[in-house]
């Protein structure tokens, strides 16, 4: 393809809209139960705002307020899921659960150090989204990777080794708790810094665009980037919200916005807080969805992940979700209201989706329950998988450095430094 | 006369051509076979730098006759004048930059997966006319104009090296490359290791920096010295057109994430490259001037005030051994140790500041490994430590001039 790009499409408004039929194009409209609760201050609803049509057809795109969606679904009695997507929901997020719990036993208990964030709360946000992807699909995290690297396929004794530092862990214990990365499953990290992760995302997404227009291979693979509301004040996520927007990456920008970056409200931080509405600013459709149903979640998951393969572009999804616990195993988690935390842990997203299970008798009790028990043993067995393996050896010190150690460069003595014995053994001054 | 050369497997020397004239005890001959990876064969053929001045200068080019594989052998010959110089029998005259241009058009070539991006490197052909034409050869997506982002796109060629492409990254200035640390850092640099190995970043960055004519203390910056602590990634500085396409090629092929630092003032230097394929070793540094009585350590521009010294130095009866480092990291000790062996004095050259620099990491790496082999303590000549001023008088002053390196040569010698 000699120009992909000519010069005149760049400056052409963007198609908004792609297949109308699908399009979910609504007036955006919040509803009450969704205000935000701060520790400050509440955030008033302006029942006003609602997005004239002509609007959306001049130059942003559509926003979607999800609840709607879901209840006008509901309401002529067809089911958001079946019986087998349910289950796999279902233990996806019980996995996600039981696991960080036992990480902050085994936390405590001195099996693992350092900083080690919890996921408890927010599982919807993981379920929802990577239970749609393909093997083939990138996740990119952040610190709080555990539960994005176990529902994108990495097993539970790859991470609890990772965690305990072990060398059949997913990294060899290199990595550690803030980076979780597995090929295999196309799980990018795992990022220690908040914001670093995004143009590894934007890159990732690159890649499955030149596959398909430079190398002409059949790719629709997406990428989907999670981070916080901290992370949507750092220049990084802008910078790249236009490069995804500019060339239509296939990439979505998951915003898990749990109301606080360690100490700090998000209102405290951000001079406008509704971080949907940053993306129709770049050109790309800005959704919000509730975060602690893992049902609307998904929804909104399906309708993003089908745009970015069609080759239609990036959304930007801000997810109000919570973490029921601190921001790590070491945050005392002193500046949150009780009454916040109560609210939110009415909405456990575990909870609502077995309410809903089963209230629309897709399963019975005795199921949920044997998935839990299995998921407990998983677990457990991981936990022992972590403790019987090995520590790594002085000889694992000096590798991986460079994937081509010829990096370590050229010794005194005329021979490359990996060529000696010593750097095998880890013992070598390079 | 130096010949640098690369290759699988050992053997001898090959039948060289006849202008060239190679000191047998000087050929050094190893083995690299468990390395090497490579079954191709290539021609090698190394360019000197032997007069004083510092741009358009013909170089002397030695051919070897058969394509042989030859393990990094370094032949090194007496003659440092080019007006000796005979003709190469083929072999064609470029700039610097056309030369930076011509290997990454052949890797690009090669393989598909190698792609450009940074800012105006594709419609506008580079700010340095690095990627002149290659964006209307490749496309827009093979030569990608980036928005003003260093930070996102730097980021985004490591994403997008760790999912199969093979980005080379252009800074504008190497300067702007601050506004890219965190990536370089901790994605670029730490992201094989804390993968535990899974994921590699085969990215290049690279772009011009070094002090200028005037640009200014921001526009005048020397990246390396910052960059260097960074583990897992490699530096080389490229100096004269043969090695700027050789080391341009090899950077793209190697797997481990490389930085290329060229100069501002280089881009113009003209000489005489060889027809042939061929690619220089990333870790190896180069022989410029053979001597006997002290080695000068340098790379990048300095390499030429460092020449233009020896040119003095000859006159007064010095006999200095000039070597290119080339590698800023990692350095090649093996090179540099047979010199200080030799010569047992060592003085290095270089446009970093004193503080931190490139000078300061190899004065100490020196003092380690050939301590007992030192007839005097190392003598590291760097720019002084500030802003580089826009007075031209003052900028002149901030970096190393030959007449510097000529007083430093006989306080050592003395």
């Amino acid at each position: 393809m000699a120009t992909a790009f000519a010069p005149t499409k760049l400056t052409a408004t963007l198609p908004l809209h792609g297949s109308q039929e699908n399009r979910l194009v609504l007036p955006i409209r919040l509803a009450p139960h969704s205000s935000f609760l701060g520790s400050t201050r509440s955030l008033t609803l302006h029942s006003s705002r609602r997005l004239n049509h002509a609007h959306a057809t001049r130059r942003s795109p559509p926003v979607v307020g999800v609840q709607e969606v879901v209840k006008e679904k509901k309401s002529i009695n067809s089911l958001l899921i079946t019986k087998e997507e349910g289950l796999v929901l279902y233990e996806d997020m019980i996995l996600g659960r039981s696991f960080e719990d036992m990480c902050a036993q085994m936390y405590y208990r001195g099996k693992m150090f350092g900083f080690v964030h919890l996921y408890n709360g927010q599982e919807a946000v993981s379920t929802g989204f990577i239970k749609l992807l393909t093997k083939s699909d990138s996740v990119v995290s952040t610190y709080r990777d555990h539960v994005h690297a176990l529902s994108k396929g990495v097993s539970a004794r790859a991470v609890m080794s990772e965690l305990f530092g072990k060398v059949t862990g997913c990294c060899r214990g290199q990595g550690g708790s803030m980076h979780m990365f597995s090929k295999e499953h196309n799980m990018l990290g795992g990022f220690a810094f908040i914001g670093e992760g995004i143009p590894v995302a934007t890159g990732a997404a690159f890649s499955s665009k030149y596959r398909r227009d430079v190398l002409k291979q059949d790719c629709e693979d997406v990428t989907v980037a999670f981070f916080g509301d901290g992370t949507c004040n750092n220049g990084q996520f802008y910078e790249c919200l236009n490069m995804a927007a500019l060339w239509k990456l296939p990439i979505i920008f998951v915003v898990e916005n749990n109301l606080w970056a360690i100490g700090m409200s998000h209102l405290r931080a951000t001079s406008d807080p509704e971080i949907w509405k940053k993306g129709p600013a770049f050109g790309m459709p800005g959704v919000h969805v509730d975060g602690m149903d893992v049902l609307k979640v998904r929804e909104v998951a399906k309708e993003a992940v089908t745009r970015a393969r069609r080759g239609e572009g990036p959304t930007l999804v801000e997810c109000e979700t919570y973490r029921f616990r601190g921001h790590s195993l070491a945050d005392p988690d002193e500046l949150r209201d009780a009454a916040e935390k109560a609210k939110y842990a009415a909405r456990d997203p575990i909870a609502a989706l077995k309410k809903y299970l089963i209230e629309n008798k897709l399963v019975k009790e005795a199921e949920l329950k044997s998935i839990e028990k299995k998921i407990d043993e998983l677990v457990e067995e991981a936990v022992e998988f972590a403790d019987a393996s090995p520590q790594p050896g002085r000889s694992q010190l000096l590798e991986n450095v460079f994937a081509d150690p010829k990096g370590f460069g050229i010794g005194p003595d005329g021979r490359y430094r990996c060529e000696d014995p010593k750097f095998t053994e880890g013992t070598a001054q390079v | 006369m130096s010949a640098i050369l690369q290759g699988a497997g050992a053997g001898a020397a090959a039948a060289l051509s006849p202008f060239n004239s190679i000191d047998s005890n000087k050929l050094v001959a190893h083995s690299r076979s468990s390395l090497s990876v490579r079954s191709k064969r290539y021609i090698v053929a190394g360019s000197d730098e032997g007069t004083n001045k510092s741009f358009g200068s013909s170089s002397l080019i030695a051919r070897r006759s058969q394509p042989l594989m030859i393990p990094n052998a370094v032949a090194a010959t007496k003659a440092d004048t080019a007006s000796s110089s005979t003709p190469s029998k083929s072999g064609h005259e470029l700039l610097l930059f056309e030369a930076l241009q011509e290997g990454l058009e052949e890797e690009m070539d090669r393989d598909p997966h190698v792609c450009v991006m940074g800012e105006d490197v594709g419609h506008y052909g580079g700010s340095y006319k690095v990627t002149k034409g290659l964006a209307d050869k490749f496309g827009d997506l093979r030569v990608l104009d980036t928005p003003i982002c260093e930070n996102a796109f730097t980021g985004m060629g490591i994403g997008a090296a760790m999912t199969g492409l093979r980005p080379v990254i252009e800074g504008m200035n190497m300067g702007f490359l601050l506004l890219a640390f965190n990536q370089i850092s901790n994605n670029c640099g730490m992201l094989h290791y804390t993968s535990g190995g899974q994921f590699t970043i085969p990215v290049v960055i690279r772009g011009p920096g070094g002090v200028g004519r005037q640009l200014g203390a921001e526009h005048s910056q020397r990246l390396e010295s910052y960059f260097q602590s960074i583990p897992g990634i490699q530096m080389v500085a490229c100096s004269t057109p043969y090695n700027a396409k050789g080391l341009m090629k090899a950077a793209i092929r190697s797997e481990n994430p490389v930085i290329l630092f060229e100069h501002v003032l280089l881009y113009n230097l003209k000489e005489s490259i060889p027809d042939e394929e061929y690619i220089c070793n990333l870790e190896e540094a180069e022989m410029v001037r053979p001597g006997e009585h002290i080695t000068i350590l340098t790379y990048s521009r300095m390499r030429y005030h460092a020449m233009q010294a020896a040119k003095t130095l000859v006159n007064k009866g010095y006999d200095p051994e000039v070597i290119d480092i080339r590698s800023l990291k990692p350095f090649d000790l093996h090179t540099i140790g047979n010199s200080v062996k030799k010569t047992h004095r060592v003085l290095i050259v270089e446009e970093c500041m004193r503080t931190g620099g490139i000078g300061a990491s190899l004065t100490a790496a020196i003092n380690e490994n050939f301590h007992d082999y030192l007839d005097a303590p190392v003598m590291c000549l760097s720019s002084q430590d500030v802003p580089t001023p826009y007075a031209g008088t003052l900028e002149e002053w901030t970096v190393v001039q030959p007449a510097q390196i000529v007083t430093a040569v006989e306080q050592l010698c003395q």
